[in-house]
């Protein structure tokens, strides 16, 4: 058992500060190192403070995107949450959730590899280390937040396994549990969810396998123990509980595509100029805001955008 | 009574002032103001609408003034729900609203009820009711029709319909139904339940009748 109690959570004002008390604390013990070696005892005294905090050995201390827009609430980004695993109702899933045990875990990753292994979340952290990314999160349903998470590159993953040269595709599953996940029972959709990446995409170096946010463990409502984060997709593409990754050769169906094949495609591309057949995608509210932002093309993440050069994002939606 | 009204009315409204300035709002604050001034406006409207059938079937002509009050309320909290769509949603962007309207159209309806009880309200001074004389009548039955364009509205917007929702719905059914003219004799039978006491034949006519 390693569930987190709400109140060991650092509330998000706490995580900020504290982020900025390491990058001084960094600046500091830069400049005593740049100072030079009459100091050099300190900087290990100092170093201590930070190694307490979750690994955010890549931070960036920043309170805000590249963009500058500020991160959502810690509250919102683990009481508003889309997993019909549980339930579909997004302000009910964190109640839902909460006896949901996601240790021990085992994550399978095989297919067409070199070397298909399984591993603990504790194998995965050891053997790659973690970094903060600061992503914004468009959900197809027309909302958006900025969340700071923690996670390994998922390229680095695969490069571990070896794709082989027939691999073309990846495909990932969440966990299949309908004695724990009462939306399993509840909801007749072809479970478990499914979702698929072409090979670049999921190489490409901003796809994250995510294993925090805030610098904490996921909670089971934000896909505990690991998830995956693909910022330019639409939400449901970031699959939750990961149990399997597989490399395969055709491009997989994913849980959207086999409910409703006229809905969502397997890109999924946020795409301010392809509406939803139900809905307009040209602005978002982002979650804590008044009024609406416009939605940018691949979200924001415009060096994606040679992964699809010479197709049609209106036909591949 | 009156008094009673204006309280009663406020109070939904205090009570979301008070939660937006405590933070007390969900974490999806444009949908919980947008959803409980909606609500607020049906309710109030759906009270407005069965004080006529009160009076009727009691006699308590002391609470008639309350389907005008209950009625400008309803307009007021509605007031407020379209503010909130077109202002906190949509940020009153021209482009958007357009777009949101078209994919949600059961927002026509409740614009439709709207415009009703704007008319209405425009309609309600003193000086209006005595000017229009009996076409005021006619005019201010509409707000059945609101009545039943709101409930059309409330259903269609929500995701599942549930019982509150029926029963609401059920409520709105019978209001509209005492005014079809077979429901007058009804009135007439219970109000003489209600009065069994004093046969109205030998006693002084009272001031309705």
């Amino acid at each position: 058992m390693n569930r987190i109690d709400p109140s060991e959570i650092t509330p998000e004002h706490i995580y900020l500060s504290r982020r900025s008390f390491m990058v001084g604390v960094a600046a500091t013990a830069g400049a005593a190192v740049l100072a030079g070696c009459e100091v050099g005892g300190d900087t290990g005294t100092s170093g201590e403070g930070a190694s307490t905090t979750v690994g955010t050995p890549g931070s960036t201390g920043a309170a805000t995107d590249e963009l500058g827009q500020g991160l959502t609430s810690y509250e919102a980004v683990t009481t508003y949450n889309n997993f019909y695993e549980f339930t579909v109702d997004k302000e009910e899933v964190a109640e839902k959730a909460a006896d949901f045990v996601s240790t021990p875990w085992t994550l399978e990753v095989g297919g067409l590899v070199d070397s298909p292994r399984t591993f603990t979340i504790a194998d995965l952290l050891a053997l790659l280390p973690e970094e903060e990314r600061i992503y914004r999160m468009r959900c197809v349903e027309g909302w958006s937040m900025v969340i700071p998470w923690l996670g390994i590159p998922l390229g680095a993953l695969l490069e571990m396994v070896g794709p082989t040269s027939e691999a073309r595709f990846v495909r990932f599953q969440s966990i299949d549990d309908p004695e724990h996940l009462p939306g399993q029972k509840k909801y007749s959709y072809d479970w478990p969810y499914i979702e698929g990446l072409r090979l670049d995409e999921a190489t490409h170096d901003l796809t994250l396998l995510s294993t925090g946010l805030y610098g904490k463990r996921l909670l089971p409502q934000n896909g505990a123990p690991i998830r995956l984060v693909v910022p330019w997709k639409y939400g449901f593409k970031s699959i939750k509980s990961i149990v399997k990754i597989e490399l395969v050769r055709e491009m997989p169906v994913s849980f959207w595509m086999a409910s409703s094949p006229r809905e969502y495609g397997f890109y999924a591309n946020v795409n301010p100029t392809v509406d939803h057949p139900r809905w307009s995608q040209k602005a978002e509210r982002r979650i804590g805001e008044f009024g609406r932002r416009d939605t940018l093309m691949f979200n924001g993440y415009d060096e994606v955008a040679s992964l699809y050069e010479g197709m049609d994002l209106r036909k591949d939606f | 009574m009156r008094t009673g009204g204006h309280v009663g009315a406020l109070v939904p409204g205090l009570l979301l002032a008070w939660d937006a300035a405590t933070g007390g709002l969900s974490v999806d604050p444009v949908k919980e103001l947008t959803q409980r001034t909606g609500k607020d406006a049906f309710v109030l409207l759906v009270l407005s609408l069965a004080v006529g059938p009160i009076v009727r079937i009691t006699g308590l002509r002391t609470v008639a003034p309350l389907a005008r009050i209950l009625g400008l309320y309803a307009f007021g909290y509605a007031t407020l729900h379209l503010l909130a769509f077109v202002g906190l949603d949509f940020g009153f962007r021209g482009d958007l609203i357009v777009d949101g309207v078209l994919e949600k159209r059961f927002a026509l309806i409740g614009l439709t009820a709207f415009l009703i009880l704007l008319v209405l309200t425009a309609t309600s001074t003193r000086a209006r009711v005595r000017r229009l004389g009996p076409i005021w009548k006619r005019i201010h039955r509409l707000a059945y029709l609101a009545g039943a364009f709101a409930t059309l509205h409330y259903l269609w917007a929500v995701k599942t319909i549930t019982r509150e929702q029926l029963a609401w719905a059920g409520v709105v059914g019978v209001l509209l139904a005492l005014r079809l003219p077979e429901a007058a004799g009804l009135f007439v039978l219970t109000r003489r339940k209600l009065t069994r006491e004093r046969p109205p034949r030998d006693g002084p006519p009272t001031a309705e009748s």
